[in-house]
């Protein structure tokens, strides 16, 4: 069942959220094991949450936009007095004093938490391999990576855990494992949605953002999540956008580019689908052409040294003083790094290493300063591309879902993985990865919509346009 | 053989002063900004930098940051945060939010008692960090302590770094300047500046250089200055260590020192190997400041008159140099309201300026009306110098009226013939006394003063009795 | 840019409080370079003239008032430490001053 559909028959009262909790987490037990979807089951207060909305509805209260819907959150998003571990042997057992912005906000509309997420520690990766607790799976193949690093999140929507999930987005950690589980993905505009409480990669890129069974419903969640937070200096004074009444409205007369440098290079199963997508679109009315974006082939590499500077600056709290894993030592300095050395896995590690090396002195202009320069060609070569077109198409990730183990063992083919997705989170602007079809090893592919900032209407009715399109 | 002769050096000192800013809560969350409270009770996700905390700006602490700039002269920028990277245990997120090279505030400068000028680079806005204290070492000392304890009370509370041009060539110009910026920032309300309780905090850069010469010396930076005598002691002291070595023909090494003020030295902290890398960038979680013209506009009007130009116009009413010794007393003590109330109805400006300089600083103040009175009386002639002082030490303790209390101290305006008789009762009773005074020994003056001020029970003149013992020696 | 080398790899690692062991500073160095040379487009690039962006959209001024708020519970926050001696964060000797 959709979001959609289980707020409205709770609301109703055609259904209890009880009911809807209790058929999720059912779900959730006969698959959860070899799935690994979840890093904590909220049973118990899952269900002690249904009954307070089931109340709420009894009593005549409005119980909210989401009421009853089992919602899944990344583990990176702080939830009050419940485990929020980043998927780290440094945060395992932590329990923030306090909810993220975008928690209360789902709790207020009547949502209902059923679990926190397995992901990449400290979300970085992109398999979520690199999880200290094992990794996640994808529920259409087991034996492959969900995508990363909100891997859990994409798995507990696609395999029915929860009707909605939250994950966060660096560099395509939302929409690169929804277009790898088959399902919806949405990096909203940069400051649409507060940062607050979500636990810090990289603060000029981070974005929370929902992924969902369909268009409709992640439209839902974001109208619920997003505008202004007073907590998140770098918040846009904007209310939430109206997204859901859009949707219909179809794709005649929209100008969109297929960016072809992102097309360079990746596997044909991926290619067939996008065109299939390009030519759907355009049967339904618009006008799909070639564009050209030069500067997110640089994006690359400028992503990787500004992520990681600011990761290894927002790291650097993790140091056994105030809360988290502390390995003692015989003074400070010695605890500082013996718990560094055992609370982090090796690719946080690397990345730590690689922007202390990055802002380093000698190195800052080579590496940061030449980043940020990078980041201004790439919005200007966004905004010609937008002079030109509304939307902008893309794969999402240049492979289907890849085996368990076939990248670990070399960092920068991980790495390769997030070109597609990157520019969006460098240029701070919206793109959403909807599920198009599969590939001829029967896997999911996702297709992306990118629009420029605070594009999120156009880009959703885009997006359910070509999601209609789908339809046998 | 020809003598070497010692240089002639010249001490160049810059100062850096941290102070804590009057905020009602710290400078990026809604914590209480006070001094004293029980460890770790005024604490919340972000000054303790939990994960997922977000930074906001405390606009109050903008507004005094920009008041400490604008009162210094300074230029008042657009301006960004930046990130400071370093371990500690009393830092929170192991970088502090600080500015770098794009600060609030530069190139301003401040105006010494004394006339000189002193530069000031820069005034940048930054958190404070938590407070630890050490264990197990001696005296609380970091030194041989077996572990620490940190208290996060003070983390994040708004700092505004002030950071002097080298312009400074003498330890007691640099206690000058210290406290002459601790009366600004207090004038304007920006801090309360209390060294004691570490709402200001001094660091010095010293170095040496031949006298006469431009070029700048190697510098040691000093920490640990718990006051404004240290800060004097300390500069004193290393102006002696650095010289000792540029004469023995070593050089001073660029290094932070750590002032020890029982054992009144200085000693090298445990040295690193390199200038640390703090990895300075821009705070992302932070968007730029750029005070409006309206708002700088409106700080600047509301800007009170400041120590120096009180000064000015203390000098002017009284018609000496703002420069006078008396004159930055006065205002220090904040009795130049007073005196140029005096002054304004009629007491001679000198006057007022000496006796409120040297009778009332640091007591409390007299009302106008009595304060002038007396300076009257004793232009007039009507009080004696040591009465004036006697009549304002009676009001500053327990008020009353000048003349009422002259009165009560039975300090009558003597006739001239009194004064006289006694002085000639006094020549007339002492003759041995008298021939030698007049045979030249002039200390006998005083004789003949004690004798008639015991006639007079201590009313007459001091000046008067010597003019007319003078004039009796003229006439002998 | 240059391959990154061992010392480097020791460096950064101090700067960051990483312990590392031999064996590691060895696979990071190694995997650490070939990320450096992949990024060497980026040294490359001519970016003369061009204004580094910090923020992907340009926001001034977000100020809060100077209102006291609530404050942590100080049972919450210690409960969290994994040391806790007379209400305070207790940890080893401390080595050095602050830098």
């Amino acid at each position: 069942m959709s979001a959609i559909e289980i707020a409205r028959d709770v609301r109703a009262g055609s259904r209890s959220a009880r009911d809807v909790v209790e058929e999720h987490l059912a779900t959730i037990a006969g698959r959860e094991a070899e799935l690994h979807a979840f890093n904590l089951v909220l049973a118990d207060s899952a269900l002690a949450q249904a009954d307070e909305v089931d109340r709420r509805v009894a009593a005549g209260e409005d119980p909210g936009p989401l009421a009853g819907v089992p919602v899944a959150l990344k583990d990176n998003l702080c939830t009050r007095g419940v485990p929020t571990t980043c998927s780290s042997r440094m945060l395992e057992g932590w329990r923030p004093p306090y909810d993220a912005t975008v928690v209360t906000r789902l709790r207020e509309a009547g949502a209902v938490v059923v679990g926190k997420t397995n992901m990449d520690e400290f979300a970085m990766g992109s398999s979520t391999e690199n999880s200290a607790f094992g990794p996640t799976r994808n529920p259409h193949d087991t034996s492959r990576v969900p995508g990363g690093s909100s891997g859990g999140s994409a798995a507990a929507v696609a395999a029915g855990f929860a009707a909605l999930a939250l994950g966060s987005d660096t560099g395509g950690s939302i929409r690169q494992p929804a277009a790898l589980c088959g399902v919806v993905g949405v990096k909203p505009t940069y400051g649409l949605v507060s940062r607050y409480g979500l636990v810090a990669f990289a603060s000029s890129l981070d974005q929370i953002g929902p992924l969902a069974g369909s268009v409709a419903d992640a439209a839902l969640a974001l109208e619920v999540i997003a505008g202004h937070d007073r907590a998140d200096s770098t918040s846009i004074p904007h209310a939430a956008p109206t997204l859901s009444g859009l949707l219909e409205r179809g794709v005649d007369g929209l100008r969109i580019g297929v960016v072809r440098e992102l097309v360079e290079g990746i596997d044909p199963d991926v290619g067939t689908r996008l065109s299939k997508a390009a030519a759907a679109l355009e049967a339904a009315g618009a006008k799909v052409d070639e564009a050209s974006v030069p500067a997110v082939t640089v994006g690359l590499s400028a992503y990787y040294v500004l992520a990681t500077a600011e990761a290894s600056s927002n790291l650097a709290r993790y140091d056994g003083v105030r809360y988290g894993l502390r390995v003692d030592g015989d003074d400070v300095g010695a605890m500082y790094g013996a718990t560094r050395a055992a609370g982090f896995g090796a690719e946080v590690k690397r990345r730590i290493m690689l922007g202390t090396y990055a802002l380093s002195a000698g190195y800052y202009d080579a590496y940061y300063g030449q980043a940020q320069r990078v980041r201004t060609l790439i919005l200007a070569d966004f905004e010609a591309a937008y002079g030109s077109y509304d939307l902008l198409l893309a794969p999402t990730a240049p492979t289907t879902a890849f085996a368990l183990g076939a990248k670990t063992a070399d960092p920068l083919a991980m790495y390769l993985s997030d070109v597609c997705t990157i520019p969006s989170n460098m240029a701070g602007h919206p793109a959403i990865s909807v599920p198009y079809g599969r590939g001829d090893d029967g896997l999911p592919v996702g297709v992306q919509l990118l629009a420029p900032a605070l594009g999120e209407a156009t880009m959703f009715r885009a997006a359910a346009a070509l999601e209609r399109s789908l339809v046998p | 053989m020809t003598t070497v002769t010692t240089t002639s050096w010249e001490m160049v000192v810059g100062l850096e002063v941290h102070c804590e800013l009057a905020t009602a809560t710290k400078l990026f969350c809604s914590c209480r900004n006070a001094f004293g409270d029980e460890p770790n009770t005024n604490v919340c996700p972000v000054c303790l930098g939990l994960p997922g905390s977000l930074p906001v700006v405390n606009r109050h602490a903008v507004e005094l940051a920009m008041r400490v700039g604008l009162a210094l002269h300074c230029s008042v920028e657009p301006s960004i945060f930046h990130r400071k990277n370093y371990f500690y245990p009393d830092m929170p997120k192991d970088y502090q939010v600080s500015q770098y090279d794009e600060p609030l505030n530069v190139g301003g400068w401040l105006d010494l008692p004394d006339g000189s000028r002193v530069g000031v680079t820069r005034a940048h806005m930054e958190e404070d960090t938590g407070k630890t204290t050490h264990v197990g070492g001696g005296g609380g000392r970091i030194h041989g302590a077996d572990h620490s304890l940190v208290d996060y009370n003070r983390a994040g509370v708004p700092l505004v770094e002030i950071v002097s041009e080298p312009d400074i060539r003498s330890a007691e110009a640099a206690k000058a300047y210290v406290n002459e910026l601790r009366a600004i920032l207090v004038a304007i309300g920006a801090s309360d500046a209390r060294m004691e309780e570490g709402s200001l905090r001094i660091d010095a850069n010293i170095s040496l250089r031949p006298a006469g010469t431009d070029a700048l010396g190697t510098r040691a930076e000093i920490k640990n200055l718990n006051s404004v005598r240290s800060l004097g002691r300390a500069l004193e002291y290393e102006v002696r260590r650095q010289t000792l070595r540029l004469e023995a023909g070593e050089v001073v090494v660029q290094e932070t020192r750590h002032w020890n003020e029982d054992e009144g030295r200085t000693s090298s902290m445990r040295s690193k190997e390199e200038a640390y890398d703090y990895r300075y960038f821009p705070e992302p979680d932070l968007v730029p400041l750029a005070p409006s013209e309206e708002w700088l506009a409106g700080v600047r009007a509301g800007l009170p008159v400041l120590p120096a130009d009180r000064r000015v116009a203390l000098g002017g009413a009284a018609g000496v140099p703002a420069t006078d010794a008396s004159v930055a007393t006065v205002v220090q003590q904040g009795l130049d309201g007073l005196v140029a109330a005096a002054i304004e109805a009629g007491a001679d400006g000198r006057l007022a300026l000496n006796r409120a300089a040297n009778e009332l600083a640091h007591r409390t103040a007299p009302d106008v009306a009595a304060f002038t009175q007396v300076l009257r009386m004793e232009g007039d002639g009507r009080l004696t110098a040591t009465q004036a002082k006697a009549v304002l030490a009676e009001l500053v303790a327990s008020g009353g009226d000048p003349e009422a209390i002259a009165a009560a101290k039975g300090y009558e305006a003597l006739e001239g013939d009194v004064v006289a008789a006694a002085v000639d009762a006094a020549i007339a009773g002492n003759p041995g006394e008298w021939e030698r005074y007049a045979g030249g020994e002039a200390k006998l003056a005083g004789f003949f003063v004690g004798k008639v001020m015991a006639a007079t029970k201590g009313k007459a003149d001091g000046k008067a009795v010597t003019a007319l013992l003078r004039e009796r020696l003229g006439a002998s | 840019m240059s391959l990154i080398s061992r010392d480097d790899v020791a460096h950064v690692a101090r700067l960051a409080r990483l312990g590392v062991t031999e064996e590691e500073l060895d696979r990071f160095a190694e995997q650490l370079a070939a990320v450096l040379e992949h990024a060497a487009d980026l040294a490359t690039l001519d970016t003369a003239g061009v204004p580094p962006t910090a923020h992907p959209f340009s926001l001034v001024n977000v100020l809060r008032d100077d209102v006291v708020g609530r404050s942590l519970d100080r049972d919450e926050v210690l409960a969290m430490a994994p040391a806790v001696e007379d209400g305070r964060f207790r940890v080893p000797r401390i080595l050095g001053d602050a830098p």
